[in-house]
């Protein structure tokens, strides 16, 4: 069915991409986002000094650290560390735990929210309640908790943010998936004999592809500042690895002395969430086919 | 309205109360503005009643939402033109804030969704004091009585007790009525009414329209009415501007327009609309086998209530119902809202839980598990009533045809493309618009997308639910042909579920009508239509508008007994019509009345 049309334009991914980038905000968001993990992949060559080298000249004479200069560019930290270094390998961290917890949080709140909202029943029950019960528990605490009792790496924090962060995925397509069901095109599939997997399958998650990657973008920013407060806690990513929130967290009682060490890793975790939900707000609007061609 | 005594209007030289003068509105779309009303001038006339008629789109709301100032901001304005009340009150250009005086006072507005119209979480009475006090009506010591005689006004049953209801309480009915009596609270000099008929039923359809009447003898309010029904149309008005495309096409007296339309658009879609009494022939279908067997059908939902959450009561929504189509035969459901008809076309597609029998083909389905039924829902299809909410929006209009083949593996690759090819060809589309998304289609077009995948089984029976009530009548009428074409063609037995006598008319050999989930008569078409032996179907027929001014509708006929409920508590299933035949083929439920003694 492919070939039978030349009069509809192609709807792919590189024309989202292209509407994106028409786009101002949606192009900065994109931008800013491509930039970071451009260099968090090229972490190696970019970084002007080893990052977890505490270097002689990296502080004064009073064993103070240095604010940016033209050698180091945003300063040093109180070890003599390279902050610009420092940051882009953070950058590394962060966007690790923001894509992997994010991943694991979209991936279980879809499942569960989508099995509750098609089969509801007493499915459905279990699982919203449950649901509910983790959206009730402060999240904060529950991070800290699931954080003490495991040993902080790399994983284990992203799995402690996803635990945190699927409540609202589940909740947001669980009312989606209920109000998708009951709609009359599902019911033609029913009474067509399709089975429930290629109604999910093919009806209902296209409906929701949309919802998930909207929710998805933001999602991610929310993760990298849940990372930011658990390593600013002292509970998220251990030193010496860098991390934007644990740069802030060693850093914060120097705020008055040494602003730079606060201000950059802040200004690149706010940049980045900005940057996320830039992009989610634009995915939303250009990946309606009803709005297609719009805009 | 000082002087009440007279029917102004008619045979008086007419005194305009409103004009409306090359009136313009512009809607912003993301493609640029677009013109949705043109140039469109006419004046409306002390007590009389002005019907802007036309199809979905030819801007007769955005000309009442004009008139009231309720175009949505900020997309739609008015470009040009005037809108004048009688004292020189101009009212194009008028801000919010000073429109507030002319609404309710001078000009008021009643819905098609009397349900969305009134706070669901007000009681009617406080909906009503409310308008009153607000724009100081009467005092506020005597609201509630103004309140009370309003809903006299309007002929509610119990007015008292409606007071202290709340929307939700009313039947849509008298949820109408409620809106009218608000809108006619403050004696306005004119009453807009958009499709007010439209979401209701037939027979309640025709009392509403005959207390606008009577108020509009009463109070000498000039009426505006805006409607698609041609039937509502020659019933209503006195004078009539048909639209099209914004612009007016035709504008003449009622009865002229009825006799000698003009232009032939006007012309067009009067012919378009299906009459009662002007049946077309049928051929005679084959009756030696049945496609289509229901015997002893009843659908039941548990009602569920008190603190164990156990079920309580049970809707009987549909009761020992039976019936038998042949191959080549259509078998209409008619019947008011809520009286069971869909749920029977639903259990037929095994979409709710059923007990009884029904053979399809000669296959039994009730037992079987969604795998043994699968192989049987090959000969029974379904097209539903809303073509835009049964096809999946960001599904391929071409994928969407297709997928009854995927599903029950038979037919793939080019050998798929061509039968779906071949399948659009066959309701009147061309195989390039399959790369479309439904959006893309209009809503007739949209049906025959819906039909054609229905047809992609090679199915023996077809159940159409409302299949053509969302239509414009123009479409309507392409539709009912494409689906009698295949009929002929293909031998197809339909269930054709529909509301709507005109169509049910065009369209059926037998006749079936139902009231709270059974059948209370059942017979050839012109049996039912023209013979009808059961109050109800009388009733029914009594409340059809006529599409011709010349013959004035008797006032419908008061129902016989108490409105009755399908709900009944556990265990007391509703007693089952007794049917007999009083000619051959024509079975009639004995009245109620004989039942009870």
């Amino acid at each position: 069915m492919t070939d039978a049309t030349a009069a509809t334009p192609p709807r792919g991914q590189g024309s989202v991409l292209v509407a994106l980038l028409r786009r101002p905000r949606s192009a900065f968001g994109l931008i800013v986002i491509l930039t970071m993990v451009g260099a968090a992949v090229f972490a190696p060559w970019l970084m002007p000094y080893d990052p977890n080298d505490q270097m002689f000249d990296g502080l004064s004479l009073e064993g103070a650290p240095l604010p940016p200069s033209s050698e180091f560019w945003l300063g040093t930290d109180l070890l003599g560390r390279d902050l610009f270094s420092r940051l882009i390998l953070g950058a590394q961290t962060s966007l690790i735990i923001g894509v992997l917890a994010n991943g694991i949080a979209v991936l279980l709140g879809a499942t569960v929210g989508i099995t509750a909202g098609y089969f509801g029943g007493w499915i459905g029950g279990i699982l919203m309640r449950f649901t509910d019960l983790m959206m009730a528990f402060p999240a904060l605490l529950l991070a800290i908790v699931l954080a003490a009792i495991f040993k902080p790496s790399l994983l284990i924090v992203a799995m402690v943010i996803a635990m945190v962060n699927w409540v609202q995925m589940a909740r947001v397509i669980y009312t989606e998936t209920r109000s998708l069901a009951q709609r009359e095109f599902i019911e033609v599939q029913r009474a067509m004999g399709s089975s429930t997997f290629r109604i999910l399958g093919r009806h209902i998650l296209p409906h929701l592809v949309y919802s998930i990657i909207v929710f998805g973008t933001l999602g991610i920013s929310t993760t990298v500042l849940l990372e930011a407060t658990l390593s600013y806690l002292g509970v998220g990513v251990q030193p010496p690895t860098p991390s934007w929130g644990n740069i802030i967290y060693e850093n914060q009682t120097y705020f008055a002395n040494a602003p730079w060490l606060v201000f950059f890793p802040g200004l690149a975790i706010v940049l980045l969430a900005l940057a996320f939900n830039l992009l989610g707000d634009a995915l939303r609007d250009t990946l309606d086919p009803r709005l297609k061609g719009r805009h | 309205m000082s002087e009440p005594a007279a029917t102004p209007g008619r045979g008086d030289a007419p005194r305009p109360v409103l004009t409306v003068e090359g009136l313009t509105i512009q809607v912003a779309t993301p493609d640029g503005a677009q013109i949705v009303v043109e140039d469109l001038g006419f004046t409306l006339n002390r007590g009389e009643t002005l019907c802007l008629a036309g199809e979905s789109g030819s801007g007769k709301s955005m000309t009442a939402l004009a008139i009231m100032g309720l175009l949505p901001q900020p997309m739609a304005r008015i470009a040009r033109g005037s809108i004048r009340l009688a004292d020189g009150t101009e009212l194009a250009g008028r801000r919010e804030r000073d429109f507030r005086d002319i609404r309710a006072n001078r000009i008021s507005m009643i819905f098609q969704e009397p349900m969305t119209s009134l706070n669901p979480v007000m009681t009617i009475g406080r909906q009503l004091t409310e308008v009153l006090l607000e724009h100081r009506a009467c005092p506020r010591a005597e609201a509630p009585a103004r309140a009370l005689d309003l809903l006299r006004d309007v002929q509610i049953t119990d007015a008292e007790r409606r007071l202290k209801q709340y929307p939700h309480e009313l039947s849509g009915g008298m949820r109408q009525r409620v809106m009218i009596a608000i809108a006619l609270a403050c004696n306005p000099e004119i009453l807009i009414a958009d499709e007010p008929t439209t979401a209701l039923d037939v027979t309640v359809q025709a009392e509403v329209l005959e207390l606008i009447r009577a108020l509009q003898r009463e109070h000498g309010t000039t009426v505006l009415m805006i409607t698609h029904d041609m039937g509502v149309v020659a019933e209503m008005a006195d004078r009539v501007i048909v639209m099209r495309h914004g612009r007016q096409a035709e504008a003449a007296p009622v009865r002229t327009l009825f006799a000698a339309p003009q232009t032939p658009y006007a012309r067009q879609l009067l012919a378009a609309v299906p009459r009662l009494g002007q049946a077309p022939a049928r051929p005679v279908p084959d009756r030696t086998r049945d496609v289509v067997d229901v015997a002893d059908l009843s659908v039941r939902f548990p009602m569920r209530g008190g603190v164990l959450n156990r079920v309580t009561a049970q809707v009987h929504a549909v009761e020992g119902v039976s019936f038998r189509i042949s191959p080549g035969e259509t078998l209409a459901l008619v019947g008011e809202s809520g009286c069971g008809k869909s749920t029977i076309g639903r259990a037929l597609m095994g979409l709710v839980p059923w007990q009884g029998s029904i053979r399809i083909a000669g296959q039994q389905m009730a037992g079987l598990s969604p795998r043994g039924l699968k192989p049987i829902r090959r000969n029974i299809q379904m097209v539903f009533q809303d073509p835009g909410a049964s096809l999946d929006a960001r599904m391929k209009v071409g994928r969407q045809v297709a997928e009854p083949l995927i599903v029950h593996g038979l037919a793939r690759g080019s050998e798929l493309t061509d039968r779906v090819e071949w399948l659009f060809r066959r309701v009147g589309l061309t195989p390039d618009q399959m790369d479309r998304y439904p959006h893309e289609f209009s809503g007739g077009q949209r049906q025959r997308i819906c039909i054609a995948r229905a047809l992609a089984l090679r199915p023996r029976a077809i159940v159409a639910d409302e299949s053509v009530s969302a239509l414009d009548v123009s479409v309507q009428a392409q539709v009912l042909e494409l689906l009698r074409e295949l009929q002929q063609e293909e031998g197809l037995a339909y269930l054709f579920i529909s509301h709507d006598m005109a169509v049910i008319e065009q369209v059926a050999d037998r006749v079936a009508v139902m009231n709270l989930g059974q059948i209370v008569e059942t017979g050839a078409r012109e049996q039912v239509l023209r013979d009808p032996a059961h109050p109800y179907t009388r009733r029914l027929l009594s409340a059809v508008p006529i599409p011709d001014p010349e013959h004035m509708r008797p006032p419908v006929l008061p129902r016989e007994g108490e409105v009755g409920s399908p709900v009944r508590p556990l265990g007391q299933p509703p007693a089952r019509n007794e049917m007999h035949e009083i000619a051959p083929g024509h079975w009639v439920a004995r009245p109620a009345k004989s039942r009870a003694a």
